[in-house]
């Protein structure tokens, strides 16, 4: 059995191997490993490919667009998502608005450790994904399965844009699959992780697992709950995501993020705006709650959405 | 002709002359084409005829020149706004700078985006964001792909100003270069004024270049009002990193010579302050240096100031026939990726 981490090491062992323009460049990430050990063993195996960096979330990226310019494909590793609003300008208004206005590419990958586990509190839990695709020029990446967390990451080098992958740590440990893929959707599509036709969760990340466990425990009561895994979340797949809601009716947008604005505000918004006459039920949406993320277990576990709470927002669709 | 010149082939290249009279009248010329170009805008701008800021280089040529005729083929040069001199003197084509202003469609901005935020990456030039100290990491990325292509004795100079320094962007892009001893040659135009704040609100150490030393690299102090020795200072620096030495830290002093942009009549500048040393003119300084060295004759002199302005005058004048960008043709995708863009849907062709 391979781990959502040891698949996301797996494939920049992968890109370091079959393609001399990659490197990796991230705090602790050497001989070290990586405080997640995303990198282990990748600096003795790439000797001068795998960089420890100052703690200089800034500088990291800035010289990680420098490098794309100069035709290397850098993937960074931020340690968490949280830290990288430090280098927040150079993604946004460095990285993001290159091509457009000089027509170079930018092919930066930057690994962001995402969302939040019990006792991480409010600084090593941030889900960031809304706040990145806000901006033209990002490509934004969220897998919520083993083989996403590879495929996606190789295609993630391979893209001629800045991608921001949202790797789940919640997932790392805890997710499993036989082996890595052959072959994968491609980017900018969305999966369908359980068919059904009473009602369709639409989510990503970490989440879609919660929304898969809701699906089970309404199956019990007869219910067929369709969900979809975005998978990347800019682009969004919003034709799949429409013709689920024509075949059910009803939706419920999830994710961990802040409600305000963000991923679940643009699917529901999208769906109100091109799939308005489709909808048997006013749209529902569930997010975290609008305060920090919490330490203590107790406080973060409702904090989130999770299966429970899915399935009480389900029923409530349901009944609409 | 647009684009970059090679550098072998600019009509006043610095070359690898051992003559030093040579390389200083080569660099007075960039300076005064600088100097009678941004005029030239700046009084378009007051006609009207400019969209967005200008922004002018006045009493700090000699500085910015000294770093671009230093730099060669290959070299990676991050100007800053009052960087035209050593944009010239790096090989940028005076049209890119008349083509941007004017907001021409075939500039290299292609009028996305407009005046000093334009460059050429692919030929070392770097177009500038706006947040400063931003561009210094980027270089460094630069020549780390350098180092991992094996590319030897290149260099990437950083163009700043004193307010640049409180950043921390500044302050990761310096410590990153020494921690990789990178070829990063930092010039630092310490103008007394960051738009319109004096230095004593911006730092309180008694020199800039004593920054130098807390982050492990090189530092020099150089007149920037002097031609002669920004070339040697500056030029020194630069061959100092091509030759292994690591970072260098130049703070150039000076005088802003004019408002932040044209559109600052800069009243804070206290009158006295530009009588002092630091407000002297440096292009005034270096011609009056040319003539009493008989580097060159008055007449001569008189001749060039000639060609500057028929130069200028030809760039303004084909790139105010060139077409302005049309939205209509425009294809508003911000990624190479075309296939990855955002919908059409969320913005349907505008039909007229």
């Amino acid at each position: 059995m391979i781990t959502y981490l040891e698949a996301i090491r797996e494939a920049q062992s992968e890109a370091l191997e079959k393609d001399p323009r990659v490197y990796i460049y991230g705090q602790d990430i050497g001989n070290f490993g990586g405080a997640f050990k995303a990198t282990k063993n990748l600096a003795q195996r790439f000797p001068g490919r795998v960089l420890d960096s100052p703690i200089s979330e800034d500088a990291m990226m800035g010289s990680a667009i420098g490098a794309a310019m100069q035709g290397m494909r850098p993937i960074v590793e931020m340690q968490f998502a949280d830290f990288s609003t430090v280098g927040f300008n150079q993604i946004v208004n460095q990285a993001a608005t290159l091509f457009w206005r000089s027509g170079v590419s930018c092919p930066i990958t930057v690994r962001l450790p995402s969302g939040g586990t019990p006792g991480s509190g409010p600084f090593h839990s941030q889900s960031l994904e809304a706040i990145y695709a806000h901006y033209p020029g990002l490509i934004i990446l969220t897998p919520a399965t083993v083989e996403d967390a590879y495929s996606m990451l190789l295609e993630a080098v391979a893209i001629e844009d800045p991608v921001i992958f949202c790797e789940h740590k919640y997932l790392y440990y805890h997710l499993k699959a036989p082996s890595l893929p052959k072959e994968a959707l491609p980017v900018g599509k969305a999966r369908i992780a359980r068919a059904g036709r009473d009602a369709t969760v639409v989510t990503y990340s970490a989440m879609v697992h919660e929304a898969l466990a809701a699906a089970d425990e309404l199956a019990t009561e007869g219910w067929e709950i369709e969900v979809i895994d975005l998978r990347s979340i800019k682009p969004l797949d919003t034709d799949t995501v429409l013709a689920s809601v024509a075949r059910t009716g009803r939706i419920l947008a999830v994710g961990e993020a802040w409600p305000w604005g963000g991923v679940t505000a643009e699917v529901l918004a999208r769906v109100a705006t091109e799939g308005f006459n489709l909808l048997d039920a006013p749209p529902m949406r569930l997010n975290s709650k609008d305060t920090p993320v919490p330490f203590h277990p107790n406080l973060w576990g409702t904090h989130r959405p999770t299966a429970r709470t899915i399935s009480l927002a389900l029923r409530e669709l349901l009944r609409a | 002709m647009t684009g970059m010149l090679p550098l072998s082939e600019a009509p006043y290249a610095a070359g690898r002359t051992s003559d030093f009279s040579e390389t200083y009248r080569r660099a007075y010329r960039w300076m005064l084409l600088a100097r009678v170009a941004e005029e030239k805008i700046a009084s378009l701008y007051r006609g009207g005829k400019i969209t967005g800021g200008v922004f002018v280089g006045r009493g700090q040529e000699a500085i910015s020149v000294a770093t671009g005729i230093a730099l060669r083929d290959g070299d990676i040069f991050a100007p800053l706004i009052r960087d035209q001199a050593g944009r010239l003197a790096f090989g940028e084509s005076l049209l890119d700078f008349t083509l941007t202003y004017l907001g021409a469609r075939s500039g290299p901005m292609r009028g996305r985006d407009g005046n000093v935020h334009r460059g050429r990456p692919k030929e070392g030039l770097l177009p500038m964001i706006s947040h400063l100290g931003a561009m210094g990491s980027v270089v460094n990325g630069m020549l780390l792909a350098h180092r991992f292509q094996g590319k030897k004795h290149t260099v990437g100079a950083v163009s700043l100003g004193d307010g640049a320094t409180s950043t921390g962007a500044f302050h990761e892009f310096i410590n990153q270069a020494a921690v990789e001893k990178l070829p990063l040659v930092l010039v630092i135009t310490n103008n007394q004024f960051a738009y319109s704040t004096p230095t004593n609100r911006q730092f309180v150490c008694a020199d800039l270049v004593d920054k130098a030393i807390g982050y492990g690299v090189t530092g020099h102090s150089v007149d920037g009002t002097d031609l002669a020795a920004c070339l040697q200072t500056i030029g020194g620096a630069v061959q100092t990193a091509r030759d292994g030495g690591g970072p260098q830290f130049v703070v150039a002093t000076s005088l802003r010579l004019a408002g932040h942009g044209e559109h600052d009549d800069s009243h804070y500048i206290p009158p006295q302050l530009k009588e002092t040393h630091l407000g002297r003119d440096c292009l005034s300084v270096a011609e009056e240096h040319i003539l009493s060295q008989k580097w060159a004759d008055a007449t001569t002199v008189e001749a060039w100031h000639r060609d500057s302005h028929t130069q200028v005058e030809e760039a303004v004048a084909h790139s105010l026939r060139e077409a302005a960008p049309d939205p209509a043709r425009e294809d508003w995708c911000a990624l190479s990726s075309r296939h990855l863009q955002e919908g059409p849907e969320l913005h349907p062709p505008l039909k007229y």
